[in-house]
């Protein structure tokens, strides 16, 4: 018995690094995985690439800033696997650029995509598991949602829009069995961080080492699945000690 | 993933009753070699009943000590290095509640008694495991803090001051730790119905209790109490290689509670 058998997980940015670490690792626990992605030859590849090791997935192309496309995830998902019990909310962009040289229109990209996106859907997974009793969500911040940096001012207040998100979320449905918890990750070894950069990044690091997105994908299923069931609200904060220091 | 612990040894205080135990018995369950120490002989023996009844082959040492004398922590350390050969989980868990009264009126004696057991004998615990686990290259310790570690709760002085101090070790050794392969964290935990807290409330109203015990978590989000195995859960994550990353931080389990105030 896996720790997620027969639950359905929608996974949105799941296509690549922490999403698609996090969908092998769901897979491999006996879930059936909606994979959410802008990309969609990577998210078709990675859905065949599932079927092929007989797990159910699905990939669903959608932007989650659009309230139409979002209703629309969980109007396939429930035709499809009848239910969701898991969301990892885990679509996200950023980039580095001089708070004062930065347009507002990309201030306003990157709080749409990674808060209100984040917003949107969280509203519906509450939605679709106010009807089937109780679920759980996965909200992906980050520890720059706790501490500041340079360079990223409009990344940094989105995602500590999302820890607060996480807490308020949490309080307000705990009593109705949805549980609510957000995963915080340091710097983690993915495409996203310039492989020039991948040394310095883990010396400021306490543990000497960048995080893997297998390790992010653990953290995820322990908040996703009834290992958890007295946790919520939590922001996880994964980073090998950076934000301790 | 259901065997986490296969080969691996776990040392546990406060093994006797309440979070270490029920620690006990996730990590058991998973494969675990146990070191388990309390205070209570007859405590422990109960703990060893109840693990081998969900693992029938563990291999178990009980070890009775009082995690404020240092030498007795020493000795806990040695003895468990000597029987198993190194130590790849370290839940540094004993601690004492004390007498409920306000700050002017705790009493010195009490105050030092509280910090003896929480404080000192967690950092004693840090010091010996560390040193085994530095020269192994791994590990990970989880110190039991507590939402008196993060929160005020009022009454309790001496409980908040070493548990806080407990957040502070946890971050401090953790930073200085994680270059040599071991992760060091601290769990809150909030209203758990262990043998502690029910003494707890039983020092409020002795006869009614179990009343007061419903009245205290009507503030919870989630309206109840957690139970010893929900943080047995979170213990076994937190210990296993699973979360080797997760290190320096404080990790509240308390149904909500402290992210309301």
């Amino acid at each position: 018995m896996g720790k997620l058998q027969d639950k359905v997980a929608v996974i949105t940015g799941g296509a690549s690094g922490i999403g698609a670490a996090t969908a092998r690792l769901f897979v491999s626990e006996g879930a059936k995985v909606v994979l959410v992605d802008l990309n969609e030859e990577k998210g078709k590849a990675f859905e065949a690439e599932l079927k092929a090791v007989n797990a159910e997935a699905l990939f669903i192309k959608a932007n989650i800033t659009s309230e139409e496309e979002v209703a629309n995830i969980f109007k396939q998902t429930v035709e499809t696997f009848g239910k969701v019990d898991v969301v990892f909310n885990n679509a996200g962009i950023g980039r580095v650029h001089p708070s004062h040289e930065l347009e507002y229109s990309e201030w306003r990209n990157t709080v749409n995509v990674d808060l209100d996106g984040v917003f949107l859907v969280a509203r519906e997974s509450i939605r679709e598991m106010l009807k089937t009793g109780g679920g759980t969500i996965v909200n992906t911040a980050s520890m720059y949602g706790w501490v500041g940096s340079p360079g990223s001012a409009a990344y940094n207040a989105a995602k500590g829009g999302v820890v607060n998100l996480t807490r308020s979320l949490a309080l307000e449905y705990a009593e109705q069995n949805i549980r609510i918890n957000a995963l915080c990750p340091g710097f983690i070894d993915t495409p996203i961080i310039p492989e020039e950069s991948k040394q310095a990044l883990a010396e400021v690091t306490p543990m000497k080492r960048l995080g893997k997105a297998e390790e992010m994908a653990k953290a995820v299923l322990f908040m996703a699945s009834d290992d958890s069931s007295f946790m919520t609200g939590n922001s996880l904060i994964v980073d090998g000690g950076y934000t301790a220091q | 993933m259901s065997n986490r612990f296969d080969g691996k040894v776990v040392l546990i205080t406060g093994a006797g009753s309440g979070l270490g135990q029920a620690s006990a018995l996730q990590v058991a369950k998973e494969g675990a070699k146990l070191s388990l120490v309390d205070l209570n002989a007859a405590s422990l023996e109960e703990t060893k009943s109840k693990v081998l009844e969900v693992a029938p082959n563990a291999e178990m040492l009980l070890i009775t000590a009082n995690v404020a004398d240092e030498q007795a922590v020493e000795n806990y350390v040695n003895e468990t290095v000597e029987k198993f050969g190194k130590i790849d989980g370290f839940f540094n868990n004993a601690g004492i509640e004390g007498k409920q009264n306000l700050t002017e009126d705790f009493g010195i004696e009490e105050f030092q008694k509280v910090v003896s057991v929480n404080l000192n004998g967690v950092f004693y615990g840090m010091k010996h495991v560390l040193k085994v686990m530095r020269e192994q290259g791994s590990g990970s310790i989880v110190n039991t803090a507590s939402v008196g570690g993060i929160r005020g709760v009022g009454n309790q002085s001496g409980y908040a001051a070493s548990k806080h101090g407990v957040v502070g070790l946890t971050r401090n050794s953790g930073i200085e730790y994680g270059q040599y392969g071991i992760s060091i964290k601290a769990i809150a935990p909030g209203a758990i119905m262990t043998p502690m807290v029910e003494g707890s409330l039983k020092q409020i109203d002795p006869d009614n209790w179990e009343e007061v015990g419903k009245q205290f978590v009507q503030p919870n989000p989630m309206k109840r109490f957690g139970k010893p195995e929900e943080v047995g859960y979170l213990v076994a994550f937190l210990l296993s290689d699973q979360a080797n990353f997760i290190n320096a931080t404080v990790i509240p389990i308390d149904g909500g509670q402290s992210y309301k105030y």
